[in-house]
């Protein structure tokens, strides 16, 4: 299958008082056309900051890309300007928001709002302008399009303005969508409305979709693949069947294991025990090491790299590394 | 017992009511009293200003030496000068020349302040140290001294006046929008303007800048009773309006020589400026009432 981002050891820092943080340590991990990737891990772990990095927005903090690179239909964005990646913003890849209270200007009507990426991307005259705003309104399930776009956003509950911003970002066609985390903020009707309302328009526009989440229900939902996140590294990458039915690396397994099964009576909900590491302050070794129940003394004195298990499955842990018998015995 | 046969399935139609946000204010408007009537002050005097040539009863430049100096009479409502003219008729025609002046230097010294506020916000970094490191230097000057000190280099006039209220409303400006610019550019849709390729000059315009507005419009009205008392000081001055003119400041300054036997020459002056500015002040204070959020209905 044709792969529409790469992502490669990618290395994202932040300066602090001349000092450098690196919350993502090599990032890898890539999409294919068609596919919804899912990007798991809990809170910290960088997975947000992964879709910042992809579509560069760093304007205004000093978050800046060290290393790595990202492909994307085949061309480096790592080093464009500015600039060109205005072009490719909105256009090519577009991202939702995870609060679609605060995602839409407050004083800007709905319609002038959605205009905003046409009007800089599509070749339209107003009139056209307008109408594709109706038809990507009708698209995303909006009623009364042609009223609601002379409304302002205050007149809209969360879950039509999660719809006005998923129409916003289809608006342009774009090959990849972002969403980080976009129905956090939703109540569970409005989640699955949404959700299928996603897979919908993925499935009738082809495109490719980054769906950053930390609820495993909803990957088990949507997604095709699914990429675990822990402390600013891919640490499985496997499809979203093998992963539920198999977890390789021992955080995969804590993290489905802690999902409360239907039927089930438990007094204490099952938890992986500890922190996520701060990044100032990083363990040695495999950085999941301290809270791992299988931690070997290898893990704790070097990181393993990523290992192929075939079937296009990937993790990163001594249990799978060559030679492991040597060492994880 | 009734047995209801039928039901009559009767869905209450709620009229949709069209959400008009100018509705809204001038509904919040009305409840404030005091501003509320400082408004309409303000747009008669804005009336007058535009047709005061027009109704005034005498010319304002033709002396009367048979009446000099006279109180305020049946035939001269505010009373006559040294030179025997009306000063009502000079009032109602100085009244463009206030309000010009202070509203051509308010707005003039808004825009640049709103421009420089938004680059030294937004982008941050060496411009804005030095914008705000500029505009540091205009705050250790009072106010009406760096008018004095810039009409000084400049020459007196009208037009100058202009320029040096217009030059210290400046750096005001540019800090407030600069407080609100770096509160906006943190929201999340002007990020989410950003991932749809929106440019700087298009975020900075489209996106912060409507969020100033609100504070924006009440520090405009406040600055303007200060913009009049600061021209009208300098015309007092004798920095600004030629003393001929029927400008407020420059009648106080004539006024002055005679406030032992015609104290009225200095009273009718001074109590436009004072009403003119106090309305201003009070409707400064109104729509900030009105226009801020976390003072509603308190």
């Amino acid at each position: 299958m044709e792969k529409l981002l790469q992502v490669n050891q990618l290395e994202t820092q932040f300066t602090k008082d001349k000092e450098k943080l690196k919350i993502l340590r090599g990032v890898s991990f890539h999409i294919n056309k068609g596919e919804v990737l899912g990007l798991v891990g809990e809170s910290g772990c960088g997975k947000s900051l992964t879709s910042l990095s992809i579509m560069k927005l760093f304007k205004g903090t000093s978050g800046e890309i060290a290393g790595g690179r990202i492909v994307f239909k085949g061309e480096d964005l790592t080093h464009r300007s500015e600039r060109e990646m205005r072009k490719i913003r909105g256009k090519q890849m577009a991202m939702i928001f995870q609060e679609p209270m605060t995602s839409l200007n407050p004083v800007m009507k709905i319609g002038e709002q959605l205009l905003e990426p046409i009007r800089l991307h599509l070749d339209l005259n107003e009139k056209q302008a307008k109408e594709h705003v109706i038809y990507i309104l009708k698209k995303v399930g909006i009623p009364r399009a042609e009223e609601i776009i002379y409304e302002f956003p205050h007149q809209l509950s969360g879950g039509m303005r999660q719809r006005i911003m998923i129409a916003m970002a289809m608006s342009c066609n774009p090959q990849l969508l972002i969403a980080d985390e976009p129905t956090t903020a939703l109540d569970v009707t409005i989640q699955a409305q949404i959700l299928e309302l996603m897979k919908q328009l993925q499935k009738e526009e082809g495109m490719s979709v980054l769906l950053i989440t930390h609820d495993l229900g909803v990957v088990a939902e949507m997604c095709d693949r699914v990429a675990v996140m822990y402390a600013g590294r891919v640490v499985e990458e496997a499809n979203v069947f093998d992963l539920f039915e198999s977890p390789k690396h021992p955080y995969t397994k804590g993290l489905i294991g802690s999902v409360p099964k239907i039927g089930q009576r438990k007094d204490k909900l099952t938890s992986i025990k500890g922190n996520v590491p701060d990044p100032s302050n990083m363990p040695k070794g495999c950085k999941f090491a301290p809270r791992c129940n299988d931690a070997k003394a290898i893990c704790f004195e070097e990181e393993p790299n990523a290992t192929d298990l075939g079937n296009g499955r990937m993790c990163s842990c001594w249990m799978f590394e060559e030679g492991r018998e040597n060492v994880y015995a | 017992m009734e047995i209801i046969k039928e039901v009559n399935a009767y869905t209450p139609v709620i009229p949709k009511k069209k959400y008009s946000p100018v509705k809204e204010f001038f509904k919040n408007w009305k409840k404030q009293k005091t501003a509320f009537w400082a408004s309409i002050f303000i747009l008669l005097l804005i009336i007058i200003a535009i047709i005061g040539p027009y109704i005034a009863p005498y010319d304002p430049y033709e002396p009367d030496y048979n009446s000099t100096l006279q109180g305020p009479s049946k035939e001269h409502w505010a009373g006559t000068d040294e030179y025997g003219r009306d000063i009502f008729s000079r009032l109602l025609v100085g009244s463009r020349i206030s309000l010009g002046v202070s509203f051509l230097a308010v707005f003039l010294g808004a825009a640049g302040g709103i421009l420089l506020g938004l680059i030294s916000g937004y982008f941050g970094g060496w411009l804005d140290r030095i914008i705000m490191r500029g505009s540091d230097v205009m705050f250790a000057f009072p106010d009406l001294l760096l008018a004095i000190a810039i009409v000084a280099i400049l020459g007196p006039g009208l037009t100058n006046v202009v320029i040096a209220v217009s030059i210290f409303s400046i750096p005001s400006f540019a800090r407030l929008v600069r407080g609100s610019t770096l509160e906006g550019k943190e929201t999340v849709f002007v990020e989410a303007a950003k991932s749809m390729g929106a440019s700087h000059r298009r975020i900075m315009f489209k996106h912060i800048f409507p969020e100033t507005l609100g504070s924006l419009i009440v520090f405009i009205t406040m600055r303007i009773g200060t913009a009049i008392l600061a021209a009208s000081s300098l015309s007092f001055l004798g920095l600004g309006a030629s003393p001929e003119t029927p400008d407020w400041g420059a009648m106080l300054s004539i006024g002055r020589d005679y406030l032992g036997t015609a104290s009225h020459v200095v009273m009718m002056p001074g109590l436009a400026i004072f009403l003119t500015v106090l309305a201003f002040n009070l409707v400064g204070d109104g729509l900030r009432d009105v226009l801020d959020p976390k003072t509603k209905n308190e």
